[in-house]
């Protein structure tokens, strides 16, 4: 008991010297910038471009021009971890579960080989065979002409899907593969059929794994300006192709300031609300299991 | 001049086996197998990243330490070129290649780019100067460049209040490609251009993700000036391009991927590129508007804070002298305003129309204005076509 009481004494010091490396880091690496990006954002452009100190709502007011972006964003982001999510499902419990031991680890190295590879160059091969002289040109031999999908809102969603679907198929394989089989064995005993069996206790165990994976490409999606600048010609134009373009070609500073401010608070509001519903059901599950 | 200027061009399939082959038996040593290629530019810009790898040679120069931070265009240098220096001062080249003069300008003002040499354009000088952020060059340390061999056209840019901040790499014209095959109409201006893109070409055409050309090429299809800054002006050019943004193929600067593949048909296109696409395909007609265009020059210079000041001189004096720039124009066929440089070319090439369009032609084209690169206006319109 001594002993414990003296470790617990000597704690807090240990906690403080734990975290401080933890603690600057957030704080000089993500509270500080986010703090000088929120001052910017109420700024002016400089004459020549980059930012000019004043205190103007003039950046927030500008933001319906931007209005496109954050649709496309805000359609794409959820439909794309939609579509992740669906076909990520079967594919990480086909290997969770269906797979024989012997082939698991090929096949679970076979999903995370391409995540060695850049998503640029992986995302610039798709650029060739989405390309006229890729896929339509197959079309064309068996007689389908004039098929064109490049710079398409599809080519986009199939590259989100291409590039995020091993984000979404790690953390649900993870849940599937921790499942206790003698639930399922219980729920069979019970009369359950198959059916119902996977819908009341191999879904509800594995909702940790898909909330982790919607979070995760969620998040990223919302950011991502590389996929539709490639694969949708620039025509398709996300926030994250805003934000580039307002800092790097416009250098108007603060109204890219203000739509990152924006979409930072978008984000936050979206996470929080979804984090609330799921956890929400996962909790209310534990529970009743218990 | 001895050797045929293809012979710099960059190396095919076969010819690498070839060449491999050559190595493997031994006939020819590796520093010419890494040359002609190109692998030595491959390890020289990996070594910058792998310190180990770094070659030890001896620094012809003096001490210049081991590496140089370069911002460039792409396809825009012979990595023979990149690789020879190289090896011959231990120097290692990250190259960074980027997409327009406003983004090399953002890296700069946004402060600690650690870029030793950059490629910026003719309009952009002042506002470099203006804004501090490159510095005046001692010619003395760069004794490859001719004053008087330099065409004042193209050279004069650099040259801000009677300092010299800059020395000239190449020059070129603005206008578009077209593939014949597909467009057989014949367009020959902007205005064609675009009613072509809304018409017969419709899903074909590519324009630049660069304001300079794709607002200064609308604003050349209603006749007003390339530079055009001016409200209404830009109003006109505005709904033009956003008239056109459901009929184009793409809005991307790197447009020859989409040429070369068939998917676009025509696209706003700068000489180099135009020459390199006509060279492959000869279907591929370069056009100089006749209501307009740019004509531009790029040249050397220094940021202010370089971090490796000495590499920096050794590599344009390196770059400026006459037979590098030559082997340079082999691959990328922009031309020079260096007269030496044309004593070195072949005939045909000097007389290449491509290259170097008829003079009334060229009469019809601008040099970009510095307001144009500043002006907020343009980059909104931009960003508006962009976004719609």
């Amino acid at each position: 008991m001594a002993a414990a009481t003296a470790g617990g004494r000597k704690g807090p010091w240990l906690t403080v010297a734990l975290l401080a490396p933890t603690s600057a880091w957030f704080l000089i690496l993500l509270v500080m910038p986010l703090a000088v990006v929120v001052i910017f954002s109420f700024g002016a452009r400089a004459p020549m471009g980059g930012y000019a100190a004043a205190f103007t709502f003039e950046q927030y007011a500008n933001l319906p021009s931007r209005f496109a972006a954050f649709k496309n964003t805000m359609t794409f982001a959820p439909l794309g971890t939609l579509l992740c999510l669906l076909i990520a499902y079967p594919l990480a419990y086909y290997l969770a579960v269906k797979v024989s031991p012997r082939w698991k680890l090929l096949l679970l190295v076979l999903v995370i080989v391409p995540f060695w590879t850049s998503l640029l160059i992986r995302t610039y091969a798709w650029i060739f065979i989405l390309g006229g002289r890729g896929i339509p040109a197959l079309l064309e031999l068996i007689g389908i002409e004039g098929v064109r999908l490049i710079n398409t809102p599809g080519a986009v969603m199939l590259g989100i899907v291409y590039g995020y679907l091993p984000l979404m198929v790690f953390p649900i394989f993870v849940s599937l593969e921790k499942l206790d089989k003698g639930l399922l064995e219980v729920s069979s005993d019970l009369g359950g059929t198959p059916l119902r069996t996977f819908l009341q206790v191999t879904l509800p165990l594995s909702m940790p794994g898909m909330a982790t994976g919607c979070m995760l490409v969620f998040i990223l999606l919302m950011g991502e300006f590389l996929i539709p600048a490639f694969l949708g010609g620039g025509k398709i134009f996300f926030i994250g192709n805003a934000l580039v373009d307002l800092f790097l070609q416009s250098r108007n500073w603060p109204f890219g300031s203000a739509v990152a401010v924006t979409l930072v608070v978008i984000m936050l509001i979206t996470v929080s609300l979804y984090m609330r519903l799921t956890m929400g059901k996962s909790t209310g599950r534990d529970e009743s299991l218990m | 001049m001895s050797k045929n200027y293809k012979d710099n061009l960059p190396i095919t399939a076969v010819k690498f086996m070839e060449e491999f082959r050559r190595y493997r038996k031994g006939s020819v040593t590796r520093r010419h197998f890494l040359g002609v290629t190109g692998l030595g530019t491959a390890m020289a810009v990996l070594g910058a990243a792998v310190p180990g790898l770094a070659p030890r040679a001896a620094h012809a120069y003096g001490e210049l330490g081991d590496r140089l931070v370069f911002s460039t265009w792409p396809n825009y240098h012979n990595p023979v070129n990149l690789e020879e220096f190289t090896e011959t001062t231990g120097v290692n080249i990250q190259v960074n290649a980027f997409g327009s003069n406003e983004e090399m300008l953002a890296k700069l003002q946004a402060g600690g780019a650690g870029w030793d040499v950059f490629v910026p354009t003719n309009y952009t000088i002042t506002t470099y100067v203006e804004l501090g952020l490159i510095q005046e060059l001692d010619l003395s340390l760069i004794p490859n460049f001719d004053a008087a061999s330099q065409n004042p056209v193209f050279a004069g840019p650099a040259t801000v209040n009677g300092k010299v901040y800059a020395v000239p790499k190449n020059w070129g014209t603005t206008g578009f490609v077209v593939n014949t095959k597909q467009i057989t109409s014949g367009p020959k201006s902007w205005k064609d251009f675009f009613d072509v893109t809304m018409g017969a070409g419709s899903g074909h055409t590519i324009v630049h993700d660069y304001q300079l050309t794709t607002i200064g090429a609308a604003m050349c299809a209603f006749g007003f000036s390339f530079n055009s800054i001016v409200p209404e002006e830009l109003d006109k050019a505005e709904k033009l391009l956003i008239d056109a943004k459901p009929h184009l193929f793409a809005i991307t600067s790197d447009y020859q991927p989409g040429m070369r593949s068939g998917d676009a048909w025509m696209s706003i296109c700068w000489t180099g590129d135009g020459k390199q696409l006509n060279t492959d395909l000869p279907e591929m007609e370069y056009v100089v508007a006749s209501d307009g265009g740019e004509l531009w020059s790029d040249f050397y210079a220094i940021p202010s804070d370089a971090p490796h000041l000495t590499a920096a001189y050794a590599f344009i004096n390196y770059m400026q002298d006459p037979y590098i720039q030559a082997r340079d124009f082999a691959v990328h066929g922009y031309p020079t305003s260096d007269s030496r440089v044309d004593a070195m070319l072949p005939a045909d090439t000097i007389n290449d129309p491509i290259l170097y369009p008829a003079k009334e032609l060229m009469d019809g084209l601008e040099f970009g204005a510095a307001k144009t690169l500043t002006d907020p206006g343009r980059a909104e319109v931009m960003a508006r076509f962009k976004s719609a």
